[in-house]
């Protein structure tokens, strides 16, 4: 008798939100992990470093991103130690080849009716270029220059989008993905301000400490102040 | 009882409470109103002034608590020019019940009216989905309100001054700003007594505790 695990995503997380620069990848996700509309745990990493090479984040259940990393740490794990080629040459797992290797992993478990509920990101930098790519959870693979995933589609992309160019340097970057992550914060009701950027160069692969984001300019103009609700005012808004 | 949810329905998701003090009570809530998880204004007014010493905190369907305020509104105006008297809070909480009661099938929206009278001081009602008003000691409502019913049932006591009043109420909605996802924004409070009405507002970079819990 199969097992069946898939019903319905309970512990989730939201929007990761990624993009190339000039001499590597940066993701940015925030670390809240959500129970249905309850914010359950405010310091959870949704991004992890695989063989200190590759970057793996992830929006959706939380129990299904454990579950793969686990799987893929055993792959890097032997990828090092047991290919054939590694008896002659040191081989590591490389960005690319996870990321084909989970769309094979996430189309299998959608074909059988019971996928893990996520969008992956996968980002690396190998034969000098770097390397972005998504998979969501029923195997659909995405290899381009801006990602996002959840709510980052609808708030983040466009923003991205304007903002973006291949030359873009790695203060740019960031100050770029800080603005999309703050216009999540503000928007998504499953977000919060506490953030963690991810950076993959050829010679780096690095999670940063959590930190809040700076918001203290979003609340202060005057029509937000505005009382509408008093009897001089419009009767709530 | 109340029908499902329409599609695309805007509700306020929402902290609200009223916390009496010694000459009045303090009315707060968070700014939040969602359409399904996305913040369609993250700024929102909640506090609605019935009359001149009374106000409504509101929760549930946006457009259902902002019908009901804008008749109650009107209902105590006329009260008031018929009887030559301030409407007392009781009477403003019994209308609403009486609206809310009525159009139980229809409507989603629970409220908190809460305000100060000559006759009685301040006072604080709860009226649930239903329709059922009830007088309480102090009173919170909406989603996230369930997540500090142990911290004011621990910190709140009769006979706190205003200050003490109003930090409390803004300490409680901070953190329930902080575990409900459909709560956040800014705070908003009105201080009810005798002298008057007093707003504040507490921006979201400045909350007593939060937006994130930092263990």
């Amino acid at each position: 008798m199969a097992n069946k695990h898939t019903t319905r995503p309970i512990t989730t997380g939201t929007s990761v939100v990624g993009l190339v620069y000039d001499g590597g990848v940066l993701l940015a996700a925030d670390t809240l992990l959500s129970y249905g509309s309850m914010a359950k745990s405010f310091n959870t990493p949704r991004m992890v470093s695989i063989a200190d090479r590759v970057l793996l984040g992830a929006s959706g259940e939380y129990s299904d991103f454990q579950e793969i990393v686990s799987r893929v740490e055993a792959l890097a794990l032997a990828e090092t130690t047991q290919s054939m080629e590694s008896v002659y040459d040191e081989r590591t797992l490389s960005a690319k080849s996870l990321w084909n290797y989970l769309r094979a992993v996430m189309y299998q478990k959608r074909s059988k009716m019971n996928p893990f509920w996520n969008d992956l990101v996968v980002a690396g930098f190998e034969n000098d270029a770097p390397f972005l790519g998504v998979i969501d959870k029923l195997g659909t693979t995405l290899q381009e220059n801006l990602v996002a995933t959840g709510f980052g589609g609808y708030l983040a992309m466009p923003l991205l989008r304007e903002k973006w160019r291949p030359d873009l340097s790695e203060g740019e970057a960031r100050a770029l993905l800080e603005d999309c992550m703050k216009v999540l914060f503000y928007r998504d009701c499953r977000a919060s301000a506490r953030i963690q950027l991810a950076k993959v160069t050829k010679d780096t692969c690095i999670i940063s400490e959590p930190y809040e984001l700076d918001h203290s300019n979003g609340w202060n103009a005057p029509s937000m102040q505005r009382a509408v609700g008093d009897l001089d005012g419009d009767g709530g808004w | 009882m109340s029908q499902k949810n329409r599609e695309g329905e805007v509700l306020t998701g929402t902290t609200i409470l009223a916390l009496p003090f010694e000459g009045g009570v303090v009315v707060c809530a968070d700014s939040r109103t969602s359409t399904g998880t996305y913040v369609a204004n993250r700024v929102s007014d909640k506090l609605v002034q019935l009359s001149d010493y009374i106000y409504c905190c509101r929760s549930g369907s946006a457009a259902d608590t902002q019908a009901l305020t804008d008749y109650v509104h009107y209902y105590l105006s006329q009260w008031s020019l018929d009887t030559g008297r301030i409407p007392t809070v009781k009477t403003a909480a019994h209308l609403m019940r009486r609206l809310i009661y009525q159009n139980k099938d229809q409507l989603q929206a629970g409220v908190i009216v809460a305000g100060w009278d000559p006759v009685h001081g301040g006072s604080v009602y709860t009226i649930t989905l239903g329709g059922s008003c009830l007088e309480l000691p102090f009173a919170t409502g909406g989603s996230g309100s369930i997540f500090i019913a142990g911290l004011l049932d621990a910190e709140f006591s009769n006979g706190m001054d205003m200050a003490e009043a109003r930090n409390l109420a803004k300490k409680a909605c901070s953190h329930a700003m902080c575990r409900d996802g459909s709560s956040g924004g800014v705070i908003r409070t009105v201080v009810i007594s005798a002298d008057g009405v007093d707003r504040d507002y507490t921006p979201g970079n400045d909350l007593p505790f939060g937006p994130v819990a930092v263990w």
